[in-house]
Parts: C-alpha cells; sequence; structure tokens
C-alpha cells in the first residue's frame, strides 16, 4: 500500500482518510453538473453559430424571445448552487471542520510551523503538553520545549514525521513560529492555513497505513517548495511501541 | 450592409478655435483623452509583455527544473540565476512580479484606461474628459508606479517575492524589494483613483443631450460600474499597503503578532498584531478588481456582438442590472479566498452563499451574450472571433469558479494549480482576448487605417489554441494535488505522475508567444500603412464610430448633438440600412 504509484495518479490522490470519499463526491458532483452546463450551452452556441451567419440576403431578425424566459437558466443554476449549499454542503461542512473529537479519545498533536520544517509535539504517556517558549528555542530543542515544566518530561517532538494510529481520530492544534504556512495531507483532503499568532484546530481519522506527504500549501519563503513531511499511518500498537522507543531514546540523553 | 450615406452634416468632426499646440503637448504631455488613451494602450502592452516573460522564465524552471534557461539565462546576473539556473528567490520574485505587473499595470490599465478613457467620452458625446488635467497626471502617476515596481529587481534581495497578495508577516519581514513593492502600489492605487473619478464625473455630467441612462452603449455601464469599485474599493488597499509600509520602515506591529522567531532568532518587535487584518483589506479591493479584470472586457464584448450580430443586444436591460448587481455583491464576497485562513468558519457560510449569488448574475450576462446571437447575420470578422471565443473561454473560467466558492470542495483545490487555472481562464482567455477583439474592432477609429484581417485571424486561432494548451493541463495537475507558487515541482512525490504535463503548457506557452508576432507586427505595421479607412467602416450605430472621423479632431464633434435612440439599433424595419445611429433623426433613416 505504500508505493507512491498507488497513491497519486492522474486525478485526486487515495482516499486516505474518513472524509476523503465525502469531500470527494461533492467534487464529481461539481464536476458534473459543470460538464453538462457547458456542453448544453456549447451545443447552443455552435448551432447559433452554424445557423445564424451571415449569408447575402438573409437579413437579421429582431429577437422576440422574452427576457423572463432568458432567466430560466439562470434560475436553474441558481436552485443547483443552493441546493449544494444547504442540502449537501453544509452538513459536510460541519462535520469536517466544526465538529471535533473529544480530546481523551483523540491523537492530540501540537503542530508548530517554521520555516522550512513541521515540528510535531506529542504529549507522551501523561497526556499534558510542556510549556513553551520561544527564547528557549536552539538547534536541539526547535520548539522551545521548557524542561523545568514537569509536564515536558515526557513529551516527544518529532521532526517532519507525524505519526499517526490507525482507526482513531488525530486532533492537532496548528501554530506557526514565523510566516504562515499550510498544512496540507492531499491524499487525506486536509488543509489548513497555519497562521502565527492563531492557533487552529484541525482533525482527521486515517483509514489506510502507511506514509501520507505533508506539502507547505501556503507560499512562506525560498525554501516553501522543499517544505515537507509525512504523516505515518500505523496500528495503535506500533504507534504505542514508536512513543516508548521515543522516550527511551530521550532518557538516554 | 454597405452605404455610408446616413451621415450628413456631422461627418467632418470639428476643429475648435485652438490654439495651434506643439509635439509635446500634442503627443507627450497632452490632455487629449484619445491620446492619453494611446499612452495608456501602448504602456500597459508593454508591460503585459514584460509580465509574460517573467511567465516564460518560470514556465522553462517548471517544466526543466534545474536547467540553464535558454537565450535569457546567461544575461542574468549570479543573484538571480547563477550559471543560468533560476534560484528559489528568483522563482518567487517572478511569480509575485507577474501577478502584480499583469494585474496592475497591463489588464486593468488596457481594459479601464486605454479603452475607457479612449471610447467612453467618444460613445456619450463628450468633447474630452471632466477633467483632462487630472486624466493627464493619471498617466504620468502612473508610468512612475509602473518604472519603480519594474525597477525594483535591483534593490538589494531582488523585488517583492511574497506573492502578489503579499501576505503579512512574510511580506513584512521580506527583503527592501517590498518596500518598494508598496511605494510602486500606492502610485499605481492614485492614478487609478485620478482616472476613475474622472470617468464617475465625465459619465454623469457629460453626455450629450438625449442620451438617457438606459441609451448609453453597455460598454459605457460597465465602464461606470468599474470606476465606482475602483473609487470605493482600492481606498481600502492604499491603507493597507501604508499600513505595510509603516510595520516595515516603522516597526508598526499592525500586522505582525508577537512571539515570532525570524532567522533563527526572536523578532525583536513587540507583535500585537494580526495577519489576518493585511488579508481582509487585501481581499476587500482585490475581489472588486477581478471584476475590475472583467467589467470592462464585458463592455468591449458586448460592442462587438451587437456590431457582428446586426441587431440589438438581447436583454439590454437585464445586462445593465446585472452589471450593477455584480458591483454591488462583489463588496461582500471578499473573504471567500480566506475560508481556510483560520477565520470563524461560520463566517464562510455568509461568504459562500454571497458567492454563489455572485454567480448568477455572470451567467445573466453570458446567457443574453449567448442568445444575442439568436436570428443574428454573424460576420466572422477578426474582432467577431475575439469576441465570441470569449463566451465559451469564461464560461469555462466562471464555471470552474463554482467549486472554489463552494467551502467544502475549496478545503482540498485551495492554493492549487486549479485555482490558477480557473482564474487564468477569466482574466487570459477571458479578458485578454475581449481586450484583443477590442483592439482590432478600435484600431480603425484609432489610427484612421485597418489592420489586416488575415494575419488577425492567424493570431486568432493561435492564441486561443494556445492559451487553452496552457490553462486546461494546470487545472489537471491542480486535480492532481499540485500546489501553485513551487519552485521545483518535482520535490513533492504527490506531483510526480502529473509532470509531463508541464512541458506540455512550457511549450504552448512559448508558442502563445511566437503567435503574438503576427499580431505586434500587424499592429505596427497598420498604423502606418493600413488601409485607410473611413469615418464608419464597421457601420456601427455608437457615436464613437457614427458621429466623428476616424481618427476623430480634438474635440470630437462637430457641434452639439442629439440623441435619438438607444444603442443598438440594428436592422430595424423600415429604415434605409441595417444601421441606425443614435444620433440621425428619424425622418433621415426611412
Ligand atoms: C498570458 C499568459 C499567462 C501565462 C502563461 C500565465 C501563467 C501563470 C503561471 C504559470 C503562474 C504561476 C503559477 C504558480 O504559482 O505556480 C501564474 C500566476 C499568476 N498569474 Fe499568470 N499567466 C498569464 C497571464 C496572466 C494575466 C493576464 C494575469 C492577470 C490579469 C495573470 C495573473 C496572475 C496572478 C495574479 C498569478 C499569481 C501570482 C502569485 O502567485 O502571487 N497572469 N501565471
Ligand atoms: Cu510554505
Ligand atoms: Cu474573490
Amino acid at each position: 500500500m505504500n508505493a507512491p504509484e498507488q497513491l497519486y495518479g492522474w486525478w485526486v490522490p487515495v482516499k486516505a482518510s474518513t472524509y476523503a470519499a465525502q469531500l470527494d463526491t461533492q467534487l464529481d458532483i461539481f464536476h458534473w453538473a459543470m460538464l453538462l452546463i457547458f456542453v448544453l450551452w456549447g451545443i447552443y452556441f455552435v448551432y447559433c453559430l452554424a445557423h445564424y451567419r451571415a449569408r447575402p440576403g438573409v437579413p437579421a431578425v429582431r429577437g422576440q424571445l422574452s427576457v423572463a424566459k432568458s432567466m430560466v437558466p439562470d434560475g436553474i443554476i441558481l436552485v443547483f448552487e443552493m441546493f449544494m449549499i444547504f442540502v449537501i454542503g453544509l452538513p459536510v461542512w460541519a462535520q469536517v471542520m466544526e465538529t471535533f473529537p473529544e480530546e481523551k479519545k483523540a491523537n492530540v498533536v501540537h503542530v508548530i510551523a517554521q520555516q522550512f520544517a513541521w515540528n510535531f509535539h506529542y504529549p507522551g504517556p501523561d497526556g499534558e503538553f510542556g510549556r513553551r517558549d520561544i527564547h528557549l528555542v536552539s538547534s536541539g530543542n526547535p520548539i522551545g520545549l521548557d524542561d523545568s515544566d514537569p509536564a515536558s518530561k515526557d513529551d516527544i517532538v518529532s521532526i517532519n514525521t507525524m505519526p499517526a494510529p490507525l482507526g482513531k481520530p488525530t486532533l492537532a492544534y496548528l501554530t506557526s513560529m514565523d510566516v504562515i504556512h499550510g498544512f496540507n495531507v492531499p491524499a487525506f483532503r486536509t488543509k489548513q492555513d497555519v497562521t502565527p499568532g492563531m492557533r487552529v484546530r484541525i482533525w482527521f481519522e486515517p483509514i489506510l497505513r502507511g506514509k501520507f506527504e505533508i506539502a507547505c500549501a501556503q507560499l512562506c519563503g525560498l525554501a516553501h517548495y522543499r517544505m515537507l513531511g509525512n504523516v505515518e499511518v500505523m496500528t495503535q500498537e506500533e504507534f504505542d511501541a514508536w512513543i516508548q522507543k521515543k522516550l527511551a531514546d530521550k532518557a538516554e540523553l | 450592409m454597405k452605404g455610408a450615406a446616413v451621415h450628413s452634416q456631422t461627418q467632418t468632426g470639428g476643429h475648435e478655435a485652438h490654439p495651434q499646440l506643439g509635439f509635446v503637448r500634442t503627443y507627450v504631455f497632452s490632455t487629449d483623452h484619445k491620446v492619453i488613451g494611446i499612452q495608456y494602450m501602448i504602456t500597459s502592452m508593454l508591460f503585459l509583455l514584460s509580465g509574460f516573460f517573467m511567465m516564460l522564465m518560470m514556465r522553462w524552471q517548471l517544466a526543466w527544473p534545474g536547467q540553464p534557461i535558454p537565450i535569457i539565462g546567461q544575461f542574468l546576473p549570479e543573484t538571480m540565476a547563477p550559471g543560468g539556473v533560476m534560484l528559489p528567490e528568483f522563482y518567487n520574485q517572478l511569480g509575485a512580479m507577474h501577478g502584480t505587473i499583469m494585474v496592475f499595470l497591463g489588464i486593468v490599465p488596457l481594459g479601464v484606461a486605454a479603452f475607457g478613457n479612449f471610447v467612453l467620452p467618444l460613445q456619450i458625446g463628450a468633447k474630452d474628459m471632466a477633467f483632462p488635467f487630472l486624466n493627464m497626471l493619471s498617466y504620468w502617476i502612473f508610468l512612475v508606479g509602473g518604472i519603480l515596481m519594474l525597477s525594483s529587481f535591483a534593490m538589494p534581495g531582488g523585488a517583492a517575492q511574497s506573492g502578489w497578495t503579499s501576505y503579512a508577516p512574510l511580506a513584512d519581514l521580506a527583503p527592501p524589494g517590498q518596500t518598494m513593492w508598496l511605494i510602486a502600489m500606492t502610485f499605481i492605487i492614485t492614478s487609478s483613483l485620478f482616472g476613475a473619478i474622472n470617468f464617475i464625473v465625465t459619465t454623469l455630467n457629460l453626455r450629450a443631450r438625449g442620451m438617457t441612462w438606459l441609451r448609453l452603449p453597455f460598454f459605457v455601464w460597465c465602464q461606470f460600474v468599474t470606476a465606482i469599485l475602483l473609487v470605493l474599493a482600492f481606498p481600502v488597499l492604499q491603507g493597507g499597503a501604508i499600513l505595510q509600509l509603516l510595520d516595515r520602515v516603522a516597526k508598526a506591529n499592525f500586522f505582525i503578532p508577537a512571539n515570532l522567531i525570524f532567522g533563527g532568532a526572536p523578532v525583536e518587535q513587540p507583535g500585537g498584531g494580526n495577519p489576518l487584518l493585511w488579508q481582509h483589506l487585501f481581499w476587500f479591493l482585490a475581489h472588486p478588481e477581478v471584476y475590475v479584470l472583467l467589467l470592462p472586457e464585458f463592455g468591449i464584448v458586448a460592442e462587438i456582438l451587437a456590431n457582428g450580430t446586426r441587431k440589438p443586444l438581447f436583454g439590454y436591460f437585464e445586462l445593465v442590472v446585472s452589471v450593477c448587481a455584480i458591483g454591488a455583491l462583489s463588496f461582500i464576497v471578499w473573504a471567500h479566498h480566506m475560508f481556510l485562513s483560520g477565520m470563524r468558519t461560520d463566517v464562510t457560510k455568509f461568504f459562500t452563499v454571497t458567492t454563489m449569488i455572485i454567480s448568477i448574475p455572470s451567467v445573466m450576462v453570458l446567457t443574453c451574450f449567448l442568445l444575442s446571437l439568436r436570428g443574428g447575420s454573424i460576420h466572422f470578422t477578426t474582432p467577431m472571433l475575439f469576441a465570441l471565443a470569449f463566451i465559451p473561454m469564461f464560461g469555462i473560467g466562471g464555471l470552474t469558479g463554482l467549486p472554489l466558492g463552494f467551502t467544502p470542495t475549496d478545503i482540498y483545490l485551495h492554493d492549487t494549480l486549479y485555482v490558477i487555472g480557473h482564474f487564468h481562464y477569466v482574466v487570459v482567455t477571458g479578458s485578454l482576448i475581449a481586450l484583443f477583439g477590442g483592439l482590432y474592432y478600435w484600431f480603425p477609429k484609432m489610427f484612421g487605417r485597418t489592420m489586416n484581417e488575415f494575419w488577425g485571424k492567424v493570431h486568432f486561432w493561435l492564441t486561443v489554441t494556445a492559451m487553452n494548451g496552457i490553462f486546461f493541463p494546470m487545472m489537471w495537475q491542480g486535480m492532481a494535488g499540485v500546489l501553485r507558487r513551487q519552485y521545483d515541482p518535482t520535490a513533492q512525490i504527490h506531483n510526480h505522475p502529473t509532470l509531463p504535463l508541464n512541458k506540455v503548457m512550457t511549450i504552448s506557452a512559448i508558442c502563445l508567444a511566437l503567435a503574438q508576432i503576427p499580431f505586434v507586427l500587424n499592429f505596427f505595421i497598420s498604423i502606418f500603412k493600413g488601409k485607410k479607412t473611413s469615418a464608419n467602416p464597421w457601420n456601427a450605430t455608437t457615436l464613437d464610430w457614427a458621429a466623428c472621423p476616424s481618427p476623430p479632431p480634438h474635440g470630437n464633434f462637430a457641434g452639439e448633438l442629439a440623441i435619438h435612440r438607444g444603442p443598438y439599433e440594428y436592422s430595424v424595419p423600415g429604415h434605409k440600412t441595417d444601421w441606425s445611429p443614435q444620433h440621425v433623426p428619424e425622418k433621415e433613416l426611412s
């Protein structure tokens, strides 16, 4: 399931999260409707060009069609759009962007973006995030974790790799240390600007194991194009083992 | 459609007692709206060309990343492209400058200032703009702004490189080129404001006798609404630009929040600002701005369609209402650019609804254009080809806007090349195509000579094909998740399957460049050597054609005009000719 060719192709990537299929359905509905409108318009357009081309002895005829009738297509499109918003769109928007899993039942991560890396801060077994302070930031401590805070003792920081358990929602709090970045996982259909000075919440629930690319979506400077990372989706056991290994590594230092 | 015997006394135009002006006052520091219009036209076409060349270099990098740029590469300095290979900084500069130049120095001045200046006073029967001196000032301020903008490539660290949107705090903390961008923008905005005020006052006060609001050519309506948009929206960006300038030079922190680290060190500013504030200020202008990029072109297409089908436009009143509705609604949709900015999610619902609603008047305009063909006698002249192509091409641009304005689908499409493809369908295959049509259409009026029809058609077919070869694959890549503003598309795994399309697009872009050669040659050769033309070679009904010679003299019209009918009275039963000019009394026509 891991080879990139299987994940990415000539159309939208694999659907690797619970809401990917729903969002894709909406894309599909729109594109079929757009195609239909365009083809109908196109047929009429080509018909007019052929039928009403200038011919000697055939003068133009001034219109008789009523304006009210001409508004029928406009009305149909308006009804379609309102149907899409209120019946199809808003429920999904509410589910993806406004309904969040409970912290206790989710894998909670702080995502801290910087030029040009993604830092992932996990709370560790105690479930509490340690304090951070930008004045403590150094090459060995990219997010400025305050070691004097007891809550940070078992915290884990991972750079550009975001492990996430399969079949359990991940709740991420996004912040940025410098400029605006865009947290974007195409295979999950997840995207959210990461704006400094704000903390924004997002969630996703992976349904496939594997490595899924995170590509920064907002221009953030000269290396924007290689501000990349991966969500590594693993089973809960593998995830727990990864945490333990990280804690052991940390203890050694 | 033959014979030109309708106009009697008005044919010769009017030189009023004017002191003879020297060359400089006639062609350089002129206050004549026609000369200023042509100055704007040539200048903005040069800016379009420069923005296009920037784009060609970027397209080369996208198709052949890391390869030296052919021909141009060797002339670029080390700080931009060592060994001819573009640096990421330089790519970002080109991107930001391409967007800025194309929008603010290319399409808008061409559609608004060039055509508006030249055509609007002629169509309403005015002898000049209301404030000719202000008009001249507007051009010269524009030129200074444009030159400052281009020269910013010479700043230390290069030109602005934070996108045409200049999002804070990236732009706040960027190299000095950004300061130059802000200063140049204030010049450009000032120039636009002077122009817009002029258009509004001229339309309100200088219409000929009998030129009622519902007898105005649709083009005039479009320019009038556009001018109102400019006056209401641009000051907001002007204010925003000044705030960003203060952030940069006076550490004012309007857009910089606390506790940032930049280049490894904490930013020594107390913070307290809000990056989203900039986005609101920017898009409050920039959404109406996209209609500024489009409405004048609606007007151009309408003029050409009525003339080329030899019948009145379908639904003139509906068109006027639609354009006014678009103008009004364009002020309450701006945050659809910010659905994923972190703005409150329930606020986005308001904007998704307004965005869907604003699509309806645009659909109405398109429907009217389409129905205008019905019953017509369609003459496939060069301007008409461009105007006709506008209809399906703008259709694609408009339709692809739907999934972007709709919040759930925008999550996936936001910041991908789908967005870029969508708005290039609107501004390139839409606006730019319409502007080309306008150039071919009004050229005889501007220079008293016609452009070559054959080369015009060659230009048309090559251009439309090449444009689709660029922007259709672009939307396709967007569907595959390829992001915009990427210096090296090979860096990201999810881009790999669609990479071959990059070569298709770049080759199409080179073809598009080559396709402009017949146009440029045709344009300049025809100015001096083209076939001499009469006052009204298209047998049109509006005053710009029917009531003054080509080119119109200083003062435009001889004597006072009286207007007797609506703008598009073609093929009126019982009239001698199939066009009935607005200013000719009924008894002379039947
Ligand atoms: C005529 C040929 C044109 C071509 C081939 C072209 C192509 C492109 C491409 C490839 C991009 C960059 C996509 C990326 O960021 O990866 C771009 C960006 C852009 N273009 Fe064009 N374009 C053209 C004309 C225009 C015109 C006429 C306008 C405006 C009226 C325009 C406005 C923009 C803007 C605003 C951007 C975004 C810049 C940014 O990222 O800040 N372009 N164009
Ligand atoms: Cu980035
Ligand atoms: Cu907009």
